[in-house]
């Protein structure tokens, strides 16, 4: 059976098609490795391949890990908190059934920092996650599950959601490719949401073609998500191998400063790397590229200060009974919560209260014009901007989670992407201090086929050998 | 900063109960973050307007057709507590 | 030292359920009454993950409401966010317009017109008392049926200066509302539901003075006497030398008292910001074309055509266009040959509203339009007078029928020729002679006990008019 895990989700798809490999040893193979999953990664496993199964779709019946905060109906969908422990909706998202009727079904339900809101995956009510590269480490966060799951082999791929940089850190952290798209690309509805106008469902992949193909069958309007659109262009899988007339834009700002040296070290490589392949590399200003984290720090815990309400105790969740409607809320969401959603809820409501919209909620929005103004400037001389995903390595267990600010500095180089509602990508980028380190490519809205084929061509000549973070196969 | 009184008084809207302890946690780390978020007061913004949508879908209406409802053992399913096929609350007047 | 003289200044807030067939953000089905918790979805129970879409029907009767009130309508406006807890609210927050409304500006009678905006209601919360389930002593039930059906909120500008007027201004926007189509405007079933905004200023004072807000008066009536009741109130704090706290109200209908709803908490904090999971409204010429086309003659341009066209005087103009059914009433009737206007309006809004009652819409009555048409036209032509019309009236009224059948079978007729109404005069004139005296020498003033004589031994069938010719006549005046 080990074979069948090495291969990519794209190479199981065309062997199924080929009648070379059943669609149900696939799954079983999946399901095996994810129901002994000792990285904690899954929250939920499926008994059986789901009745309604069809491998005739491009997919192929390659079985699909997804975030615990997508709603799966009948199925556990806890977003990784206490207060919706054992939670099963009686609707499925809409990105997880497309996926499903294009031949990926439900494989299983990956662990996540509780409503996405953090970077190491230790703020899930269902215990941290191990990075399967070294499981004293984090895997990222908050698809850090998902990400876990991709590097270990208990999945040919899975979805996660990016808000500040919740897909593509973990990635890069794991060793394996992300990507966030342009907003509005992916329907969010049954997406459990952190901040509305900031979450986007993106893929989780072993290679930038399986980010092609998943992300081909996720795009699409929704009728039921008014903020979805149809994409512009049709999604193709890359074949580019040089990266001849493309410019890529290093932030101006871009120091080295913050940023662990291994890591800037393979950026640097990555960089010369794609003069080889025929790239122009130019330094561009993204001025308030610095102010992004902080506005991200107020638009997202504002946004979720609000989408978190509706965990009241009256419909369906957890409840601590109370004599009165005030203790009943109060203590509900107190014991129902953890200590990183209590903080942003606090943050994010001191944010909109009287008296402070304009300072903080009402500039933040107004920061993100200028982000944006920014990128489309920068966009007019280069193709992509590209950073270091992350500043460091995936770091300890532990290490962080008694300092939120150090923490929130994790996402400086992923949050000014969706402030924009640009697409950004994450590939693997080479080895620091033995862990995966991850380089980022970001293009304008709509972008994402001119992003693969980049990506792609990189992904060739940095040669990265995710298999040794693959404990499954 | 963000004192204990404004702590409490978020608290409260949040419909979050704090321990004592979590309250002064709570109004040492949000007073960190907070000190960083001051960046963004430095800006000059004047002229600058909000983007509340980073892409611009308008009039994403639905056509008034009705869909079907949820049974409602369906819709009860996950309440905590029911009674006379309602959700049960302790009552807002109390 | 004269007492200060008072006037109220009061500003309306109605919400009005629209009747779509779905839900303001979801495709749930409006509800009437059907068992609890049967009409709803993920979307209207707040189920984590789920997305409001607006209805685009919501938006069409909301650019007709602005229409019909003479508003400007925004080319663009957007939804925002009021966050607060309640169990009736599943979200967490109401969905609700702020600061960049539909429909701004108007007016509507006499009173203008601040603004229209949509919004979603709150589901139903049924109050059980003790329950054997919670530790609580008091307990609620919540029905998510009614949650989710869309509002179009009106605010005033406080131009209203009584409480008669407030209900009387009510009557006429229902009265428009329900022409539009896009309400049942009922307020026993909340379909209606009117908060007032009351101040009080001495007279020829111009500042505003602190307002309270009423809440909870579900018919004409209890606005009248709740707003009614709060100025007094309020005056009575005044006179005393006191100072008018601000706060919410609530009015009891059962016993007429106002009791203060304000909670031992803090005043609310919305948090308003705009709704991130929905996208701008942007009114399009072709929503405008649709909304226009679809408005029927309002009660304002009825009123003007009844006068201008009709030549009815202005307080029947005005009666038949702001009460619709009235107005629909007449027109029909009107259609009929050989009535004219004036006289077919007074019988209406008179003797027809007398006996059927306050609010009663007279095409449900026994009474065909065409009917009081004839009864009109033959009071007309002299053939039944005024008295013995009433009478056939009232015999409609009870059983419908023709009036000229009435007229014949109660011998009802006009006793009107000479031939037959001069030996009754004679014999009047014969029954009072001090009062022939006088008449004879040129006092007429006590005539009227000569015509009521004719008209009891007529049964009220003679022609007033004629009786007062055969009295000269006979009298050699
Ligand atoms: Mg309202
Ligand atoms: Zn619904």
């Amino acid at each position: 059976m080990s074979d069948i895990l090495d291969l990519t989700a794209k190479q199981a798809a065309d062997a199924v098609a080929t009648g070379d490999l059943d669609p149900k040893d696939l799954y079983e193979a999946y399901r095996a490795a994810s129901a002994a999953d000792d990285l904690n990664a899954y929250v939920w496993v499926a008994d059986a391949a789901p009745a309604d199964g069809d491998a005739s779709g491009e997919l192929g019946g390659v079985p699909l890990a997804v975030k615990d905060l997508f709603c799966t109906e009948g199925a556990p969908s806890q977003a990784g908190s206490k207060i919706l422990e054992d939670y099963r909706p009686p609707y499925t998202a809409t990105v997880v059934r497309k996926l499903a009727q294009a031949g990926a079904p439900l494989l299983g339900k990956t662990n996540q920092d509780e409503f996405a809101m953090g970077s190491s995956n230790e703020n899930s009510a269902y215990g941290p996650v191990l990075n399967p590269w070294d499981r004293t480490r984090v895997p990222g966060g908050s698809s850090g599950g998902s990400a876990a799951a991709v590097a270990a082999g208990y999945a040919p791929w899975a979805l996660g959601t990016d808000t500040g940089g919740s897909i593509r850190q973990p990635a890069a952290l794991c060793g394996i490719v992300g990507l966030k798209p342009t907003y509005g690309t992916v329907s969010r509805y049954g997406m459990i949401a952190f901040a509305s106008s900031l979450d986007q469902a993106g893929p989780l992949t072993r290679d930038v073609t399986d980010s092609a193909l998943l992300y081909r069958h996720m795009v699409g309007r929704d009728g039921r998500d008014s903020t979805s659109l149809e994409h512009p262009e049709e999604i193709v899988l890359p074949s580019a191998t040089r990266l001849d007339g493309i410019t890529l834009g290093v932030p101006a700002e871009l120091s080295g400063e913050g940023v662990e040296d291994g890591v800037m070290a393979r950026f640097e490589e990555t960089l010369k790397l794609a003069e080889s392949l025929g790239a122009t590399i130019r330094r561009v200003p993204l001025p308030h590229a610095d102010y992004g984290l902080s506005a991200y720090y107020v638009i997202a815990p504002a946004e979720a200060s609000s989408n978190l309400a509706r965990f009241d105790g009256v419909r369906y969740g957890a409840r601590v009974d109370a004599d009165d409607l005030l203790s009943m809320y109060t203590r509900t969401r107190h014991d129902g919560f953890g200590p990183e959603v209590k903080r942003r809820i606090m943050l994010g409501t001191y944010a909109l209260s009287s008296g402070y919209y304009d300072a903080y909620y009402g500039r933040a929005q107004r920061v993100r014009t200028k982000i944006a103004e920014d990128f489309d400037n920068a966009f007019a001389d280069v193709d992509f901007v590209v950073t270091p995903t992350s500043p460091s390595v995936a770091f300890e267990l532990g290490a962080k989670t008694d300092d939120p600010l150090a923490m929130y500095l994790n996402d400086y180089f992923t949050v000014p992407m969706p402030l924009a509602g640009i697409p950004a990508i994450s590939i693997p980028n080479g080895l620091s201090e033995d862990l995966p380190t991850g380089f980022q490519l970001a293009g304008p809205a709509f972008s994402e086929n001119r992003i693969f084929e980049a990506a792609y061509a990189l992904e060739q000549a940095i040669g990265f050998d995710g298999s040794k973070g693959r404990v499954a196969a | 900063m963000i004192d204990r009184e404004q702590v409490l008084h978020v608290a409260r809207l949040a419909r979050l109960e704090l321990s004592e302890d979590e309250v002064s946690r709570m109004s040492s780390e949000l007073s960190k973050v907070l000190d960083h978020i001051e960046k963004i007061s430095a800006l000059d913004l004047d002229g600058v307007p909000a983007t509340t949508h980073v892409v611009e879908v308008e009039n994403a209406l639905r056509p008034d057709e009705p869909r079907p409802s949820l049974p409602r053992e369906v819709a009860l399913a996950s309440a905590p507590a029911t009674q006379d096929d309602g959700f049960l609350v302790p009552s807002p007047q109390a | 030292m004269s007492a200060v003289e008072y006037e109220p200044v009061i500003g309306l807030e109605i919400h009005v359920q629209l009747s779509t067939r779905t839900k303001m953000f979801c495709g749930c089905a409006l509800s009437f009454g059907e068992p609890p918790n049967t009409r709803t979805c993920p979307v209207c129970l707040g189920l984590p993950g789920t997305l409001p879409v607006a209805n685009a029907e919501a938006i069409h009767y909301g650019l007709m409401i602005g229409m019909a009130l003479g508003c400007d309508l925004a080319p663009r406006s957007i939804f925002h966010r009021k966050n607060y807890f309640y169990p009736d609210l599943p979200k967490g927050y109401q969905i609700s317009q702020y600061d960049e409304p539909l429909c701004r500006g108007g007016r509507l009678g006499d009173v203008r017109i601040h603004r229209v905006h949509l919004e979603e209601d709150a589901a139903k919360l049924v109050h059980v008392g003790a329950s054997g389930r919670l530790h609580a002593s008091d307990a609620s039930i919540v029905d998510f049926n009614r949650g989710g059906t869309p509002l179009a909120e009106i605010v005033t500008e406080p131009d209203v200066r009584s409480a008669e007027q407030a209900s009387e201004w009510l009557k006429l926007l229902r009265t428009t509302l329900r022409q539009l189509g896009v309400s049942d405007v009922n307020m026993e079933e909340g379909s209606l539901r009117c908060d007032a905004n009351i101040s009080v200023r001495p007279v020829g004072t111009k500042e505003l003075g602190t307002k309270t807000e009423l809440k909870n008066m579900n018919s004409f009536r209890f606005i009248e006497r709740g707003i009614k009741a709060e100025v007094e109130r309020q005056i009575g704090i005044l006179r005393d030398g006191g100072q008018v706290v601000q706060e919410t109200l609530h009015y009891d209908p059962t016993t007429g008292a106002i009791t203060s709803l304000r909670s031992k908490e803090e005043a609310h904090d919305y948090r308003y910001f705009p709704e991130p999971d929905l996208t701008p409204v942007s009114i399009t010429q072709a929503m405008l074309d649709r909304a226009r086309e679809a408005l029927p003659e309002l009660p304002a341009a009825r009123e003007a055509r009844f006068k201008d066209e009709l030549g009815l005087n202005g307080e029947s103009a005005r009666l038949l266009a702001w009460r619709a059914e009235l107005g629909d009433y007449f027109e029909s009737a009107l259609s009929s040959n050989g009535v004219e206007a004036q006289p077919l309006a007074n019988w209406v809004t008179n003797e027809l509203v007398q006996r059927l009652g306050g609010d009663a819409d007279p095409a449900e009555s026994k009474v065909e339009p065409s009917a009081l048409a004839k009864l009109v036209a033959l009071v007309g032509e002299r053939k039944v007078t005024q008295g013995a019309a009433k009478q056939v009236l009232d015999k409609l009224v009870a059983e419908g029928g023709d009036p000229q059948a009435i007229v014949e079978a109660e011998g009802l007729g006009a006793v009107g020729g000479a031939d037959e109404l001069a030996p009754v005069v004679a014999a009047a004139l014969e029954a009072n002679p001090d009062i022939a005296e006088r008449l004879r020498g040129g006092d007429m003033k006590p005539i009227g006990v000569i015509v009521g004589h004719v008209m009891r031994e007529t049964k009220g069938r003679a022609d007033g008019g004629e009786v007062t010719r055969l009295v000269r006549e006979q009298l050699g005046l």
